[in-house]
């Protein structure tokens, strides 16, 4: 198969961007979106150019280190896979395809296609666990968690941190991200300890990191990899809204004490 | 002479561990504040031991060359973790773990370690759950468990098949707290170029920026690595793009030595090879071997027609299938150890009855599980499994079976460690894949996971006290003494050098010239001639990289070609090393088949006489070769038998 490709270049954070167009040929309808790059910084290197820098690593769609906008689309056409699972397959021959880095002010642009996603792990830190150190806990069959409880906390606990529900915000939000943790800990007796403060912290951590509001569009839930459902933002901005109530009962409690 | 002191404590083996953990050395809370560890790697074992370290109050840094250290190769772990909780009421216990680790690495492990690994098993699981980790339950609400590869009880936990994200992302959560607290200190998008000692005592590291290209200087009381497994060196395997040797193999270069480099895991179920632009393979977890049956036609004519796609593998009837792992072994059947069942994959195929396009695959058939427990049961288990096959290969395995062939997946081998983890460089400590103690020369399904977080969570903890406990008055190291500008010279020199070679061959090309001649000579089988070929290949190689490779960009600027040629360069050196360990061990054991070794069954045949030792390698110098020596294997407990899974 043959395809053209436009593809964002910048040398680093400072520099200007542009798009530049390549071609490329003789790639395998089996091959991964990333093996055609390979093969393009491969014909880059040979004819004396400079590859194009993409964030990749584990290629089997669980790692999360992945980004790219594809045709204007988070992860590409495909529902519920991330780039690197996606394959030529899904191109057609002679298609022009677009590829940029995802656009968000929380993820500044370190080179080309890679931005830098630490912010999502400055919300974590800020609250995405439940205070228990090393020993010292009780035997894990001590408290019995219904199924249906467990299954929902694993369905929010999928999320793989790429990035993509911020992407594909027209605010940038992080509220799927961030609902996605707070409901898979919430869900938990474990976890519901804190679920208070957690929920708290984490929205305030995001609001200081410059992502926007949420912008109801859904389309966080359409392009997320995993299928992590909206329900979470749903449930965080409960546990949100419950926990403030009762952090301005406590204030009046305490007062009156 | 050898140097290699185990120091594996006094008793019986189900004592030792509490004996040590009573006995060993300990540093007080304001003392631990003064001490600095670097931890290198943040899979499972480097995040829990980050994580573990800091609660307890030593001051921690942590480095991954990823953008964040929740997405470490751990990640991708599918399966699950063993622990010999026994809540399924079946027999388990510790001594079981044990035995079972021990006879499933063919007899290569050290008892005392195995043994403590299936003590602290349980402890793993108490602390996941506290933790959030949303494990598998039964509708009671109480822990679901499963069964895997090697073993006649069900003592794997697991979470869907996202057991290793889940694990991960524990203990990524835990390292995040220790973060926040101030405790741990992450330096992401690093690669750990360097080993640095100071008077034989590791104190430090040298990381190269990503991002920026800056050589930075660390330094620290201790230095503990687990930056994982080796298996890219085959160039195509199931480990991640950036998977590499390269903090290991340079503390190798510094007096730690390698142990039972040759010990590869060959796991049965990946998806085949579709072509040569191929980069990467990708597992299908061995818990579907649980439901999945493995099967090749019995009849040439029938392979025929499925290659040119005259029939469909459910045209066959059931008499005209040879479900050869059944046949051959009947007490485990699909649920043979990994290395048993690549191989019979490999004989099959070899044989000439192997399936698809290339006929290097065979068939994993669920359509009798599928009968028996129904669709929602089956997807339930393994629906995301079903649906990255489908994603990768674009055919559905509810309706046609699978096809999978074995491919690279673990290194047993890794780091020489004693009882302590704890390397031949005082200081030094090797964690997790990237120490060679646990698995010997295979390991079973859902134990990597088991001994990350056993190493980082519940052993390092304790035995990094035991060496710390003697330097609480070395002062706070100053990363600018003489051995630290040293190491970071040659470091720059080391790269400046590759960069100005000026040839004309990609990183890539290379790469994949190693893996190819890796897997040829020292893959699923081995001879001596093979191995004696493979090396004259590999310095041919390794002497057109020196003068060939063809690096673009710059050095002080996000250059991921720079990267690679560096890991490139050590695994070169490394497949050495692989090669001449494969070839000095005559015996065939474990995921070390030498086809001169073997029962006229073609199963392994060990050589307990000779061979019942580890193999470590020191490194002797750029053009010398390397040094065995021998950590002789003393078995108490477990009478050494041939392995027999009939």
């Amino acid at each position: 198969m043959n395809f053209k490709l436009k593809i964002w270049r910048q040398k680093k954070a400072a520099a200007k961007g542009e798009m530049v167009t390549y071609a490329v040929s003789e790639i395998s309808s089996d091959s991964s979106f990333f093996e055609m790059l390979d093969a393009l910084n491969q014909q880059l290197i040979t004819t004396g150019g400079e590859p194009v820098a993409f964030d990749h690593d584990c290629r089997e769609g669980i790692c999360g280190t992945c980004s790219l906008y594809i045709n204007g689309r988070p992860h590409g056409p495909l529902k519920g896979v991330t780039t690197c699972q996606l394959h030529m397959r899904s191109f057609k021959d002679g298609d022009t395809i677009h590829i940029e880095p995802w656009r968000a002010k929380a993820f500044p642009i370190i080179r080309d296609l890679i931005v830098d996603r630490s912010s999502l792990d400055k919300i974590i830190q800020a609250g995405g666990y439940v205070s228990v150190n090393t020993g010292g806990v009780p035997d894990a069959n001590t408290i019995p968690v219904p199924k249906e409880k467990s299954e929902a906390a694993m369905d929010a606990a999928a999320c793989i941190g790429c990035g993509a529900c911020v992407a594909a915000c027209s605010n940038a939000a992080a509220m799927l991200f961030i609902g996605a943790k707070v409901s898979h800990l919430a869900l938990l007796p474990q976890g519901k300890v804190e679920a208070a403060k957690r929920v708290q912290k984490m929205v305030a951590c995001m609001d200081e990191l410059g992502f926007g509001n949420c912008s109801n569009t859904y389309a966080c839930e359409a392009e997320c990899p995993k299928g992590i459902s909206v329900t979470n933002i749903a449930r965080m901005n409960r546990q949100f809204i419950g926990a403030k109530l009762f952090s301005e009962r406590e204030k009046i409690v305490r007062v009156s004490l | 002479m050898t140097r290699l002191n185990a120091r594996i404590p006094e008793g019986p083996v189900a004592n030792k561990w509490t004996s040590y953990k009573s006995a060993c050395k300990l540093v007080n809370p304001n003392n631990k504040r003064k001490l600095d560890i670097i931890v290198v790697g943040t899979g499972l074992a480097g995040a829990s031991a980050a994580a573990s370290l800091g609660e307890l109050g030593y001051k921690v840094k942590v480095f991954c060359y990823q953008d964040s250290p929740r997405r470490a190769h751990s990640i991708a772990a599918q399966g699950g973790i063993n622990a010999a909780k026994n809540y399924p009421n079946d027999g388990d216990s510790a001594f079981r773990l044990f035995y079972d680790t021990i006879k499933g690495g063919d007899y290569r492990a050290r008892e005392a370690n195995v043994y403590r690994l299936a003590q602290v098993s349980n402890q793993i699981i108490d602390l996941c759950v506290a933790q959030g980790v949303p494990f598998a339950r039964e509708y009671g609400g109480l822990l679901a468990n499963r069964s895997f590869g090697g073993a006649q009880v069900s003592r794997t936990f697991y979470a869907r098949g996202q057991t290793g994200q889940q694990l991960l992302l524990g203990a990524y959560s835990a390292l995040s707290r220790q973060i926040a607290l101030g405790n741990v200190t992450l330096f992401n998008r690093r690669d750990v170029l360097d080993t640095v000692l100071v008077d034989g005592k590791a104190r430090g590291i040298i990381a190269r920026n990503l991002v920026t290209g800056e050589i930075e200087r660390h330094a620290a009381h201790a230095v503990v690595l687990a930056s994982g497994g080796y298996g890219n060196v085959f160039f195509l395997s199931t480990n991640a793009m950036g998977s590499n040797v390269t903090p290991a193999w340079s503390a190798y270069k510094k007096g730690a030595m390698f142990a039972n480099p040759s010990f590869t895991q060959i796991h049965p179920t990946c998806i085949p090879v579709h072509g040569d632009a191929q980069s990467k393979l990708t597992l299908m977890s061995e818990s579907l071997r649980n439901d999945g049956r493995i099967w090749v036609p019995r009849k040439m004519a029938d392979v025929e027609k499925l290659r040119t796609q005259s029939i469909k593998p459910s045209d066959i009837p059931e008499e005209d299938r040879d479900y050869y792992l059944e046949r051959r072994y009947p007490a485990f059947g699909n649920l043979v150890p990994r290395d048993v069942a690549s191989r019979a994959a490999k004989e099959r195929c070899d044989a000439g009855f192997g399936v698809g396009r290339t006929g290097v695959a065979v068939f994993l058939d669920f359509a009798d599980a599928i009968k028996r427990k129904g669709h929602d049961t089956i997807d339930a288990l393994y629906g995301n499994l079903f649906q990255m096959y489908e994603q990768i290969v674009a055919e559905n395995p509810y309706e046609t079976p699978m096809m999978i062939y074995p491919a690279v997946h673990y290194t047993m081998g890794g780091l020489w460690v004693d009882y302590d983890l704890m390397t031949t460089v005082p200081g030094l400590f090797a964690l997790g894949e990237c120490n060679f103690s646990d698995h010997g020369a295979n390991r079973l399904g859902a134990s990597a996971l088991m001994q990350g977080l056993a190493d980082g969570y519940f052993i390092l903890p304790y035995t990094i006290g035991n060496y710390l406990a003697a330097e609480i008055h070395t002062p706070r190291f100053n990363p600018d003494a003489s051995e630290f500008t040293l190491a970071a010279q040659s470091v720059t020199d080391r790269l400046k050098q590759m960069k100005s070679c000026g040839g004309k061959e990609s990183v890539d090309t290379f790469h994949r010239r190693l893996g190819k001649i890796m897997w040829e000579y020292c893959g699923m089988a081995r001879n001596d001639a093979g191995l004696t070929e493979a090396l004259y290949q590999i310095t041919e190689l390794r002497h057109e990289y020196a003068r060939g490779v063809n690096i673009p960009g710059g050095l002080d600027e996000y250059n991921p070609e720079l990267e690679k040629a560096c890991r490139v360069a050590d695994f070169i050196e490394l497949g050495e090393l692989m090669v001449r360990d494969a070839q000095q061990r005559k015996e065939s054991c474990g995921g070390h088949f030498r086809e001169e070794y073997q029962t006229s069954e073609g199963e392994a045949l060990r050589n307990d006489e000779r061979f019942a030792f580890v193999g470590a390698w020191e490194y002797k110098g750029r053009e010398i070769a390397a040094s065995l020596h021998r950590e002789e294997l003393q078995f108490n407990e477990i009478k050494l038998s041939q392995r027999s899974y009939k």
